[in-house]
Protein backbone atom coordinates (compact mmCIF):
# COMPACT_ATOMS: atom_id res chain seq x y z
CA UNK A 1 0.00 0.00 0.00
CA UNK A 2 2.88 2.36 0.77
CA UNK A 3 4.21 1.91 -2.78
CA UNK A 4 0.83 2.85 -4.28
CA UNK A 5 0.71 6.01 -2.17
CA UNK A 6 4.27 6.88 -3.19
CA UNK A 7 3.50 6.60 -6.91
CA UNK A 8 0.23 8.52 -6.47
CA UNK A 9 2.20 11.34 -4.81
CA UNK A 10 4.69 11.40 -7.68
CA UNK A 11 1.83 11.49 -10.20
CA UNK A 12 0.20 14.38 -8.31
CA UNK A 13 3.51 16.26 -8.39
CA UNK A 14 3.62 15.71 -12.16
CA UNK A 15 0.07 17.13 -12.48
CA UNK A 16 1.18 20.14 -10.44
CA UNK A 17 3.97 20.71 -12.98
CA UNK A 18 1.33 20.74 -15.74
CA UNK A 19 -0.69 23.34 -13.83
CA UNK A 20 2.48 25.34 -13.22
CA UNK A 21 2.72 25.87 -16.99
CA UNK A 22 -0.50 27.88 -16.81
CA UNK A 23 0.81 29.72 -13.79
CA UNK A 24 4.03 30.78 -15.52
CA UNK A 25 3.00 31.33 -19.16
CA UNK A 26 -0.70 32.22 -18.72
CA UNK A 27 -1.44 35.20 -20.95
CA UNK A 28 -3.24 37.24 -18.27
CA UNK A 29 -3.02 37.65 -14.51
CA UNK A 30 -6.30 35.83 -13.92
CA UNK A 31 -5.03 32.82 -15.86
CA UNK A 32 -2.11 32.66 -13.47
CA UNK A 33 -4.51 32.75 -10.55
CA UNK A 34 -6.34 29.70 -11.98
CA UNK A 35 -3.04 27.82 -12.17
CA UNK A 36 -2.12 28.71 -8.59
CA UNK A 37 -5.55 27.68 -7.31
CA UNK A 38 -5.30 24.31 -9.07
CA UNK A 39 -1.85 23.69 -7.57
CA UNK A 40 -3.20 24.54 -4.10
CA UNK A 41 -6.04 22.02 -4.21
CA UNK A 42 -3.65 19.27 -5.34
CA UNK A 43 -1.24 20.19 -2.54
CA UNK A 44 -3.96 19.49 0.06
CA UNK A 45 -4.22 15.88 -1.10
CA UNK A 46 -0.45 15.58 -1.44
CA UNK A 47 0.06 16.68 2.18
CA UNK A 48 -2.23 13.93 3.49
CA UNK A 49 -0.54 11.36 1.24
CA UNK A 50 2.83 12.41 2.69
CA UNK A 51 1.36 12.03 6.16
CA UNK A 52 0.28 8.47 5.36
CA UNK A 53 3.75 7.67 4.00
CA UNK A 54 5.45 8.90 7.19
CA UNK A 55 2.73 7.39 9.49
CA UNK A 56 2.06 10.82 11.03
CA UNK A 57 -1.41 11.60 9.58
CA UNK A 58 -2.60 13.17 12.83
CA UNK A 59 -0.02 15.92 12.41
CA UNK A 60 -0.21 16.38 8.64
CA UNK A 61 -4.01 16.63 8.57
CA UNK A 62 -3.83 19.87 10.56
CA UNK A 63 -1.29 21.25 8.11
CA UNK A 64 -3.52 20.26 5.20
CA UNK A 65 -6.56 21.97 6.78
CA UNK A 66 -4.58 25.16 7.38
CA UNK A 67 -3.22 24.99 3.83
CA UNK A 68 -6.72 24.68 2.34
CA UNK A 69 -7.87 27.75 4.27
CA UNK A 70 -4.74 29.70 3.34
CA UNK A 71 -5.22 28.84 -0.34
CA UNK A 72 -8.81 30.09 -0.23
CA UNK A 73 -7.86 33.36 1.46
CA UNK A 74 -4.95 33.89 -0.94
CA UNK A 75 -7.19 33.48 -3.99
CA UNK A 76 -9.80 35.85 -2.55
CA UNK A 77 -7.21 38.50 -1.73
CA UNK A 78 -5.49 38.24 -5.11
CA UNK A 79 -8.76 38.51 -7.04
CA UNK A 80 -9.84 41.53 -4.96
CA UNK A 81 -6.51 43.17 -5.71
CA UNK A 82 -6.20 42.50 -9.45
CA UNK A 83 -9.74 43.47 -10.37
CA UNK A 84 -8.79 47.11 -9.91
CA UNK A 85 -6.07 46.96 -12.57
CA UNK A 86 -7.13 47.65 -16.14
CA UNK A 87 -5.36 46.61 -19.31
CA UNK A 88 -4.96 42.89 -18.69
CA UNK A 89 -4.89 42.24 -22.43
CA UNK A 90 -1.55 43.95 -22.99
CA UNK A 91 0.28 41.98 -20.36
CA UNK A 92 2.36 39.08 -21.64
CA UNK B 1 -11.50 -2.78 1.74
CA UNK B 2 -8.18 -2.01 0.08
CA UNK B 3 -9.83 -2.38 -3.30
CA UNK B 4 -12.43 0.29 -2.48
CA UNK B 5 -9.68 2.64 -1.26
CA UNK B 6 -7.60 2.17 -4.42
CA UNK B 7 -10.66 2.53 -6.66
CA UNK B 8 -11.68 5.85 -5.08
CA UNK B 9 -8.09 7.13 -5.11
CA UNK B 10 -7.64 6.37 -8.81
CA UNK B 11 -11.01 7.93 -9.66
CA UNK B 12 -9.92 11.08 -7.82
CA UNK B 13 -6.61 11.10 -9.68
CA UNK B 14 -8.49 10.71 -12.96
CA UNK B 15 -10.54 13.81 -12.21
CA UNK B 16 -7.38 15.69 -11.19
CA UNK B 17 -5.82 14.69 -14.52
CA UNK B 18 -8.88 16.00 -16.35
CA UNK B 19 -8.57 19.27 -14.46
CA UNK B 20 -4.88 19.73 -15.30
CA UNK B 21 -5.34 18.79 -18.97
CA UNK B 22 -8.43 20.99 -19.22
CA UNK B 23 -6.57 24.01 -17.84
CA UNK B 24 -3.97 23.55 -20.56
CA UNK B 25 -6.31 22.83 -23.48
CA UNK B 26 -9.34 25.12 -23.16
CA UNK B 27 -9.20 28.26 -25.29
CA UNK B 28 -9.78 31.17 -22.91
CA UNK B 29 -9.97 32.30 -19.32
CA UNK B 30 -13.69 31.68 -18.74
CA UNK B 31 -13.74 28.18 -20.17
CA UNK B 32 -10.53 27.31 -18.29
CA UNK B 33 -12.35 27.99 -15.04
CA UNK B 34 -14.76 25.10 -15.73
CA UNK B 35 -12.22 22.29 -15.33
CA UNK B 36 -10.08 24.21 -12.82
CA UNK B 37 -12.76 25.04 -10.28
CA UNK B 38 -14.78 21.87 -10.32
CA UNK B 39 -13.02 18.82 -11.64
CA UNK B 40 -10.46 19.58 -8.92
CA UNK B 41 -13.20 19.78 -6.30
CA UNK B 42 -14.64 16.37 -7.18
CA UNK B 43 -11.16 14.85 -7.43
CA UNK B 44 -10.36 16.16 -3.97
CA UNK B 45 -13.64 14.75 -2.61
CA UNK B 46 -13.02 11.25 -3.99
CA UNK B 47 -9.34 11.00 -3.04
CA UNK B 48 -9.84 12.40 0.47
CA UNK B 49 -12.74 9.98 1.11
CA UNK B 50 -10.48 7.10 0.11
CA UNK B 51 -7.68 8.32 2.39
CA UNK B 52 -10.11 8.75 5.30
CA UNK B 53 -11.29 5.15 4.78
CA UNK B 54 -7.72 3.88 4.69
CA UNK B 55 -6.92 5.76 7.88
CA UNK B 56 -9.64 3.77 9.72
CA UNK B 57 -7.81 0.45 9.21
CA UNK B 58 -6.42 0.35 12.75
CA UNK B 59 -9.51 1.58 14.53
CA UNK B 60 -9.07 3.84 17.54
CA UNK B 61 -10.45 7.13 18.83
CA UNK B 62 -7.49 9.06 17.47
CA UNK B 63 -7.87 7.51 14.01
CA UNK B 64 -11.59 8.32 14.03
CA UNK B 65 -10.87 11.97 14.90
CA UNK B 66 -8.27 12.17 12.13
CA UNK B 67 -10.70 10.76 9.58
CA UNK B 68 -13.37 13.26 10.68
CA UNK B 69 -10.83 16.05 10.26
CA UNK B 70 -10.15 14.88 6.70
CA UNK B 71 -13.89 15.03 6.04
CA UNK B 72 -13.93 18.54 7.54
CA UNK B 73 -11.42 19.56 4.85
CA UNK B 74 -13.83 18.18 2.21
CA UNK B 75 -16.76 20.17 3.63
CA UNK B 76 -14.66 23.32 3.78
CA UNK B 77 -13.45 22.94 0.20
CA UNK B 78 -17.02 22.40 -1.01
CA UNK B 79 -18.03 25.70 0.58
CA UNK B 80 -14.89 27.60 -0.44
CA UNK B 81 -14.29 26.41 -4.00
CA UNK B 82 -17.42 27.96 -5.64
CA UNK B 83 -16.72 31.21 -3.79
CA UNK B 84 -13.12 31.29 -4.99
CA UNK B 85 -14.25 30.52 -8.54
CA UNK B 86 -16.77 33.32 -8.35
CA UNK B 87 -14.12 35.73 -7.05
CA UNK B 88 -11.78 34.90 -9.95
CA UNK B 89 -14.53 35.22 -12.57
CA UNK B 90 -15.59 38.52 -11.01
CA UNK B 91 -12.02 39.84 -11.28
CA UNK B 92 -11.96 38.85 -14.95
CA UNK B 93 -15.29 40.53 -15.68
CA UNK B 94 -14.34 43.77 -13.96
CA UNK B 95 -11.00 43.85 -15.76
CA UNK B 96 -12.97 43.70 -19.00
CA UNK B 97 -11.94 40.37 -20.53
CA UNK B 98 -14.29 39.39 -23.36
CA UNK B 99 -15.45 35.76 -23.42
CA UNK B 100 -14.23 33.51 -26.23
CA UNK B 101 -16.90 32.54 -28.73
CA UNK B 102 -16.87 29.98 -31.48
CA UNK B 103 -14.60 30.95 -34.37
CA UNK B 104 -12.12 33.15 -32.52
CA UNK B 105 -8.53 32.09 -32.24
CA UNK B 106 -7.37 30.65 -28.94
CA UNK B 107 -5.77 32.86 -26.36
CA UNK C 1 -23.18 43.92 16.77
CA UNK C 2 -20.68 42.46 14.32
CA UNK C 3 -20.08 45.64 12.38
CA UNK C 4 -16.50 44.60 11.77
CA UNK C 5 -14.95 44.86 8.29
CA UNK C 6 -17.69 44.04 5.80
CA UNK C 7 -15.70 44.69 2.65
CA UNK C 8 -17.25 41.80 0.79
CA UNK C 9 -19.21 41.93 -2.47
CA UNK C 10 -22.77 43.19 -2.70
CA UNK C 11 -24.60 39.99 -2.03
CA UNK C 12 -22.86 39.49 1.30
CA UNK C 13 -23.70 43.03 2.29
CA UNK C 14 -27.35 42.56 1.50
CA UNK C 15 -27.38 39.29 3.42
CA UNK C 16 -25.89 41.16 6.33
CA UNK C 17 -28.57 43.85 6.20
CA UNK C 18 -31.23 41.20 6.16
CA UNK C 19 -29.85 39.72 9.34
CA UNK C 20 -29.84 43.01 11.17
CA UNK C 21 -33.63 42.95 11.40
CA UNK C 22 -33.43 39.68 13.31
CA UNK C 23 -30.47 40.52 15.51
CA UNK C 24 -31.04 40.50 19.24
CA UNK C 25 -32.39 43.70 20.77
CA UNK C 26 -33.23 44.59 24.34
CA UNK C 27 -36.87 43.69 24.97
CA UNK C 28 -37.56 40.21 26.40
CA UNK C 29 -39.51 38.92 23.40
CA UNK C 30 -36.47 39.31 21.21
CA UNK C 31 -34.18 37.85 23.84
CA UNK C 32 -36.09 34.61 23.66
CA UNK C 33 -35.78 34.59 19.89
CA UNK C 34 -32.05 35.04 20.29
CA UNK C 35 -31.70 31.97 22.48
CA UNK C 36 -32.16 29.06 20.06
CA UNK C 37 -29.69 30.22 17.37
CA UNK C 38 -27.19 30.81 20.16
CA UNK C 39 -27.53 27.26 21.49
CA UNK C 40 -27.34 25.67 18.04
CA UNK C 41 -24.29 27.73 17.08
CA UNK C 42 -22.68 26.84 20.41
CA UNK C 43 -23.23 23.10 19.85
CA UNK C 44 -21.74 23.21 16.35
CA UNK C 45 -18.76 25.28 17.52
CA UNK C 46 -18.08 22.94 20.44
CA UNK C 47 -18.27 19.89 18.18
CA UNK C 48 -15.64 21.42 15.91
CA UNK C 49 -13.52 22.33 18.96
CA UNK C 50 -13.49 18.73 20.18
CA UNK C 51 -12.76 17.51 16.65
CA UNK C 52 -9.79 19.83 16.26
CA UNK C 53 -8.28 19.52 19.72
CA UNK C 54 -8.74 15.80 20.39
CA UNK C 55 -7.99 16.23 24.10
CA UNK C 56 -10.57 15.41 26.77
CA UNK C 57 -8.99 16.67 30.00
CA UNK C 58 -10.89 19.35 31.99
CA UNK C 59 -8.45 22.14 31.19
CA UNK C 60 -8.89 21.97 27.40
CA UNK C 61 -12.64 21.36 27.66
CA UNK C 62 -13.15 24.45 29.83
CA UNK C 63 -11.05 26.56 27.46
CA UNK C 64 -13.27 25.33 24.64
CA UNK C 65 -16.46 26.14 26.57
CA UNK C 66 -15.35 29.72 27.19
CA UNK C 67 -14.18 30.49 23.66
CA UNK C 68 -17.17 28.77 22.01
CA UNK C 69 -19.46 30.82 24.24
CA UNK C 70 -17.86 34.09 23.16
CA UNK C 71 -17.89 33.20 19.46
CA UNK C 72 -21.49 31.92 19.58
CA UNK C 73 -22.63 35.08 21.37
CA UNK C 74 -20.97 37.35 18.81
CA UNK C 75 -22.06 35.57 15.65
CA UNK C 76 -25.19 33.54 16.37
CA UNK C 77 -27.25 35.65 13.96
CA UNK C 78 -25.00 34.83 11.00
CA UNK C 79 -25.46 31.08 10.73
CA UNK C 80 -29.18 30.73 11.40
CA UNK C 81 -31.33 33.41 9.84
CA UNK C 82 -34.72 32.25 11.15
CA UNK C 83 -35.09 32.68 14.92
CA UNK C 84 -37.93 30.18 15.47
CA UNK C 85 -36.78 26.71 16.50
CA UNK C 86 -39.43 24.77 14.58
CA UNK C 87 -38.86 26.55 11.27
CA UNK C 88 -35.14 26.29 11.85
CA UNK C 89 -35.00 22.51 12.22
CA UNK C 90 -37.43 21.90 9.35
CA UNK C 91 -35.35 24.24 7.22
CA UNK C 92 -32.15 22.32 7.85
CA UNK C 93 -33.87 18.97 7.33
CA UNK C 94 -35.11 20.15 3.94
CA UNK C 95 -31.66 21.47 3.08
CA UNK C 96 -29.99 18.17 3.95
CA UNK C 97 -32.46 16.35 1.70
CA UNK C 98 -31.34 18.63 -1.14
CA UNK C 99 -27.68 17.58 -0.90
CA UNK C 100 -27.84 14.01 -2.35
CA UNK C 101 -29.60 15.23 -5.48
CA UNK C 102 -26.94 17.91 -5.84
CA UNK C 103 -24.15 15.30 -5.53
CA UNK C 104 -25.67 13.18 -8.33
CA UNK C 105 -25.92 16.27 -10.55
CA UNK C 106 -22.31 17.24 -9.77
CA UNK C 107 -20.99 13.79 -10.72
CA UNK C 108 -23.04 13.65 -13.94
CA UNK C 109 -21.92 17.09 -15.03
CA UNK C 110 -18.30 16.41 -14.02
CA UNK C 111 -18.20 13.38 -16.30
CA UNK C 112 -19.44 15.62 -19.12
CA UNK C 113 -16.61 18.14 -18.63
CA UNK C 114 -14.09 15.31 -18.24
CA UNK C 115 -15.23 13.95 -21.62
CA UNK C 116 -14.81 17.43 -23.12
CA UNK C 117 -11.34 17.91 -21.65
CA UNK C 118 -9.97 14.68 -23.16
CA UNK C 119 -11.80 14.91 -26.49
CA UNK C 120 -9.30 15.37 -29.35
CA UNK C 121 -11.55 17.79 -31.26
CA UNK C 122 -12.61 19.72 -28.17
CA UNK C 123 -12.45 23.12 -29.86
CA UNK C 124 -15.33 22.21 -32.18
CA UNK C 125 -17.49 20.78 -29.42
CA UNK C 126 -17.49 23.67 -26.99
CA UNK C 127 -19.53 26.76 -27.69
CA UNK C 128 -19.26 29.17 -24.74
CA UNK C 129 -22.09 31.57 -24.19
CA UNK C 130 -23.53 33.86 -21.53
CA UNK C 131 -27.04 32.87 -20.42
CA UNK C 132 -29.19 35.46 -18.67
CA UNK C 133 -32.36 34.69 -16.78
CA UNK C 134 -34.55 36.02 -14.00
CA UNK C 135 -34.89 33.84 -10.92
CA UNK C 136 -38.05 33.59 -8.86
CA UNK C 137 -36.20 33.03 -5.59
CA UNK C 138 -36.62 35.68 -2.91
CA UNK C 139 -34.38 35.25 0.13
CA UNK C 140 -30.67 36.00 -0.07
CA UNK C 141 -29.62 32.64 1.36
CA UNK C 142 -31.62 30.80 -1.31
CA UNK C 143 -30.05 32.95 -4.03
CA UNK C 144 -26.53 32.27 -2.72
CA UNK C 145 -27.20 28.54 -2.48
CA UNK C 146 -28.58 28.53 -6.01
CA UNK C 147 -25.56 30.44 -7.33
CA UNK C 148 -23.11 28.08 -5.61
CA UNK C 149 -25.00 25.05 -6.92
CA UNK C 150 -24.78 26.44 -10.46
CA UNK C 151 -21.06 26.96 -10.04
CA UNK C 152 -20.54 23.48 -8.60
CA UNK C 153 -22.24 21.73 -11.50
CA UNK C 154 -19.54 22.06 -14.18
CA UNK C 155 -20.41 23.49 -17.53
CA UNK C 156 -21.91 26.52 -15.85
CA UNK C 157 -20.41 29.33 -13.75
CA UNK C 158 -22.37 32.13 -12.13
CA UNK C 159 -20.83 35.38 -13.36
CA UNK C 160 -23.10 37.89 -11.69
CA UNK C 161 -26.25 38.13 -9.56
CA UNK C 162 -28.18 41.29 -8.86
CA UNK C 163 -30.12 41.76 -5.64
CA UNK C 164 -33.49 41.02 -7.24
CA UNK C 165 -32.31 37.70 -8.69
CA UNK C 166 -31.02 38.57 -12.16
CA UNK C 167 -28.54 35.85 -13.08
CA UNK C 168 -25.71 35.92 -15.61
CA UNK C 169 -24.30 32.45 -16.19
CA UNK C 170 -21.36 31.40 -18.36
CA UNK C 171 -22.11 28.03 -19.97
CA UNK C 172 -19.50 25.95 -21.78
CA UNK C 173 -21.85 24.58 -24.43
CA UNK C 174 -25.48 24.63 -25.43
CA UNK C 175 -26.38 21.38 -23.66
CA UNK C 176 -25.30 22.59 -20.21
CA UNK C 177 -26.71 26.12 -20.59
CA UNK C 178 -30.20 25.19 -21.75
CA UNK C 179 -31.69 23.45 -18.69
CA UNK C 180 -31.26 26.56 -16.52
CA UNK C 181 -33.03 27.67 -14.36
CA UNK C 182 -35.40 24.68 -14.56
CA UNK C 183 -35.22 21.78 -12.18
CA UNK C 184 -32.44 23.10 -9.94
CA UNK C 185 -34.32 26.30 -9.14
CA UNK C 186 -37.40 24.30 -8.21
CA UNK C 187 -35.35 22.10 -5.88
CA UNK C 188 -33.70 25.08 -4.21
CA UNK C 189 -37.09 26.76 -3.81
CA UNK C 190 -38.40 23.61 -2.16
CA UNK C 191 -35.34 23.37 0.10
CA UNK C 192 -35.92 26.89 1.35
CA UNK C 193 -39.70 26.69 1.53
CA UNK C 194 -40.47 29.17 -1.25
CA UNK C 195 -43.23 28.15 -3.59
Amino acid sequence: MDNIFLYCSLYLAFLMLLSLYRGVFGPTVVDRMIGVNAIGSKTTVLLILIGLLYHRVDMFVDIALAYAMLNFVAVLAASRYFQKRKGLHDEV
Amino acid sequence: MDIVVILFLFAGLLFFTGGAVGILRFPDFYSRLHPAGKLDTLGLLLSLISLALFNLHHFSLGALLTSLKILLIVVFVFLASPTATHAIVDAGVRAGLAPWTKGDERR
Amino acid sequence: MDKQGQENPDRERSLHNDNEDLSPAVDPQDRKLFFYPFVLTFIIMFGIWILLSGKFDPFHLSLGLISCGIVAYLSSDLLFSSPRIKGLLAQWARFIRYIPWLMVEIIKANLHVLYLAFHPRMMELIDPRIVKFQSKLKSDLALVTFANSITLTPGTITVDISVDGNFKVHAIDKASGDPLPGEMERRVAKAFGEN
